[in-house]
């Protein structure tokens, strides 16, 4: 009897070996991640995005969540879990964002949120990338005449409370010698509100948040958004600390939008081109070649399926800012004069 | 095991608390590890930095270089100013729609069942914002500002008063007014011969109008410059509208409380106030209301506690308060969660059982000893 199990032992052992020599040639990479495992468990995935702001976060008119940032949340469940939309939108105000992210209550914080060297080490959070480039913009109401953020000593401006804004305002009102008041909001319903009723001279926050909110005033040509940035605003996703597989999936989630932008490849055409690829970086891009799915925890046709549901960066951005007319500026690609750049595919 | 039923209460009673304390410990100790997890610390280092950013609205200075720990007592400040005035808003109020509550004459009864109704069934929260959105920004513009008589201007932007500056050679006067005022109570129950001296202390206030005014040495009046309005006291309608969203809320309640404890009172007192030839305000200012407030005391207490919480709804309406302040602005600057929010919860603790004390020791001293 027990020479029997040996026998038997034996031959699993053998047979396992040469499975695994089989396997060496499709290679297995053991991606860990606490975060993805509980995400697949879960079969959805829950996005921290902001409570509603044109452009990056909002519902429209059936109650569908819409914006860049929404984007970006299908595009991780798509890769991740094959389904755009097995995603549900938790809103956060900027006051308890990253207290919901270090809690664990959402698994992915992206709401236009900018990246800063406290939220990286005091807050325990880890950053992911950049995906909207801006820097702190004013609006003002046309009929005060004013053209510089320098002429508004003296006048109030409406901002939301827990930002970097708040103290970007002081810090230039003391480089500049200036005085601006601020009122402080929690909500940007109030604040817009405040600011069309001219108990502010005008709002600021980050240049994509302001163009947002001049289209959400009454009549958005009365007011004018000064040229001058006062600060960088560069906004991004953020997960948590100690989970580095999962930070690096949401990364290069990113960098798949961007490099199907430069690779020409668009929610339209990606179907097509995946039949008629020759191109080694589009075949190894949409899966057909190489492995890059698999060393990010996750399978081949990740990309194609990012592309496929949610399009690339340039395709989101036209949808989301073109109606609040904001020129990508910045957020060109890095071979057209911007600052989005996808990491080599290698 | 334990035979005497008292000594088994007693060590039931301490494994309790054993049982709370061993808790207690196991709730700390997991914080603790948690944060260590996410790699942060616990502590109330983050007091002492500076804090670089504006409060719009401060009764003591304020500038950029100052610490979280002096935004917590402008914070703090701008808290206790507003409850202070919604308790004594919400108090005459309440005390005024309660007593039309029971008048004989039937519209003045029916407005104030009406007020109450509306009042107390609607959130609050939605009072507030109406008062700031729906009413106090329908104001004009500063350039179009409704100039009061005094020099005092209303806008958009607040209710602009002109501003004593005073002497500061002659600031000993000041201190002698403050004097003054304070002394008032005091004199007022003191004896003269046997006779109270009462009424006459109200000439110490008078006293204390005199020697401010002499210390003056000249008014700055509110006046147009670029955006703003400079010069004098801006009262900001965030208070404005903080302050009479709480006190109309607040004020509905107590009258209910008002109108309860005057039908408490046993209808013979009314008789015999009549009997005796009384007309209705001295019957119900000498007799009922005096009797009345025994048993209001107790139920305003809560009243009260109410006002002082809801200051917290400041937060909506851009109101500089505790809350809006420090587990807004400086949670999220210094990234201390637990250490901002037990903060600001011991200092609505505290403000609260100070509350409750005073009033505690008022019940007390209006009670009815009894014999």
């Amino acid at each position: 009897m027990r020479s029997l199990l040996k026998v038997v032992t034996c031959c699993a052992l053998a047979a396992g070996m040469l499975g695994l020599a089989g396997e060496s040639r499709a290679q297995t990479y053991d991606v860990k991640s606490a975060t993805m495992d509980a995400i697949k468990k879960r079969g959805e995935l829950i996005c921290g995005v902001d409570t509603g702001i044109p452009g990056f976060a909002f519902q429209d008119a059936s109650g569908k969540w819409q914006g860049l940032d929404i984007a970006y949340c299908r595009a991780i469940a798509a890769a991740l879990l094959g389904d755009a939309d097995k995603v549900k939108y938790i809103g956060t105000t900027s006051k308890v964002r990253f207290t919901v992210l270090q809690s664990g209550e959402i698994d992915v914080l992206i709401r236009d949120s900018t990246l800063t060297l406290t939220r990286n080490t005091e807050l325990g959070l880890a950053h992911g990338t950049v995906n909207f480039f801006t820097g702190q913009a004013f609006m003002v109401r046309k009929s005060l005449n004013v053209a510089h953020v320098k002429e508004l000593n003296g006048a109030t401006i409406c901002v939301l409370t827990g930002t970097t804004l708040e103290l970007n305002i002081a810090d230039y009102g003391r480089a500049n010698n200036i005085k601006i008041n601020t009122l402080l909001f929690e909500k940007s319903e109030e604040a817009f509100a405040a600011a069309e009723s001219g108990r502010c001279d005008g709002y600021t926050d980050d240049g994509g948040s302001v163009a947002a909110a001049r289209s959400a005033m009454k009549k958005p040509s009365d007011w004018v958004i000064l040229p001058e940035l006062i600060s960088r605003e560069f906004l991004g996703s953020m997960t948590r600390q100690g989970d580095e597989r999962w930070n690096i999936l949401v990364r290069w989630v990113h960098f798949a939008m961007l490099e199907a932008e430069v690779l020409g490849i668009t929610q339209a055409n990606v179907d097509e081109i995946k039949k008629t690829a020759t191109n080694p970086e589009v075949r190894g891009f949409l899966g057909l070649e190489e492995n890059f799915g698999k060393k990010l925890g996750v399978d081949n046709e990740w990309a194609y399926r990012i592309v496929k549901s949610v399009g690339n960066y340039g395709e989101n951005y036209a949808k989301y800012f073109g109606p609040l007319e904001l020129p990508r500026g910045w957020n060109e690609l890095y071979n057209k004069g911007g600052l989005q750049y996808p990491l080599p595919w290698r | 095991m334990i035979r005497r039923p008292s000594r088994r209460a007693y060590l039931g009673q301490w494994l309790l608390l054993l049982a709370v304390a061993a808790g207690g410990w196991i709730i700390v100790g997991n914080v603790g590890e948690n944060l260590a997890r996410k790699n942060l610390h616990f502590g109330f280092g983050f007091l002492e930095q500076e804090s670089h950013f504006d409060i719009p609205f401060h009764l003591i200075s304020w500038t950029v270089f100052n610490t979280y720990a002096r935004a917590l007592l402008v914070s703090l400040l701008n808290t206790v100013l507003v409850s202070v005035l919604a308790i004594v808003t919400a108090t005459l109020l309440g005390l005024l729609v309660g007593i039309m509550r029971l008048s004989v004459n039937w519209l003045v009864r029916n407005i104030a069942l009406a007020y109450i109704e509306f009042v107390r069934n609607t959130p609050q929260l939605v009072q507030i914002i109406f008062w700031y959105v729906g009413v106090l920004q329908a104001l004009p513009s500063p350039r179009q500002s409704i100039a009061l008589p005094g020099g005092i201007l209303l806008n958009i932007r607040g209710l602009y008063i002109p501003d004593a500056v005073m002497d500061p050679d002659l600031d000993w006067l000041s201190w002698l007014a403050l004097a003054c005022l304070a002394a008032t109570p005091f004199v007022w129950r003191l004896r003269i011969g046997g006779e109270r001296i009462g009424r006459k202390a109200l000439l110490l206030p008078v006293l204390a109008l005199a020697f401010f005014a002499a210390g003056v040495d000249h008014l700055t009046y509110p006046e147009l410059k670029g955006f703003n309005l400079a010069g004098g006291t801006q009262v900001p309608p965030e208070l404005v509208a903080l302050w009479m969203g709480i006190s109309i809320y607040a004020s509905a309640f107590i009258a209910e409380i008002v109108r309860g404890s005057i039908e408490a009172i046993p209808r013979g007192q009314h008789e015999a106030a009549l009997a005796i030839g009384l007309h209705s305000w001295q019957r119900l200012g000498l007799v009922i209301l005096p009797q009345a407030l025994r048993i209001m005391v107790p139920q305003m207490t809560s009243q009260y506690l109410n006002i002082i919480k809801s200051s917290s709804l400041g937060a909506a309406i851009a109101y500089p308060e505790l809350f809006a302040i420090f587990t807004g602005t400086v949670l999220n600057q210094a990234g201390k969660e637990i250490e901002t929010i037990s903060i600001v919860v011991a200092i609505f603790l505290t403000l609260n059982l100070l509350t409750s004390l005073t009033m505690n020791w008022y019940n007390r001293r209006v009670a009815l000893v009894e014999r």
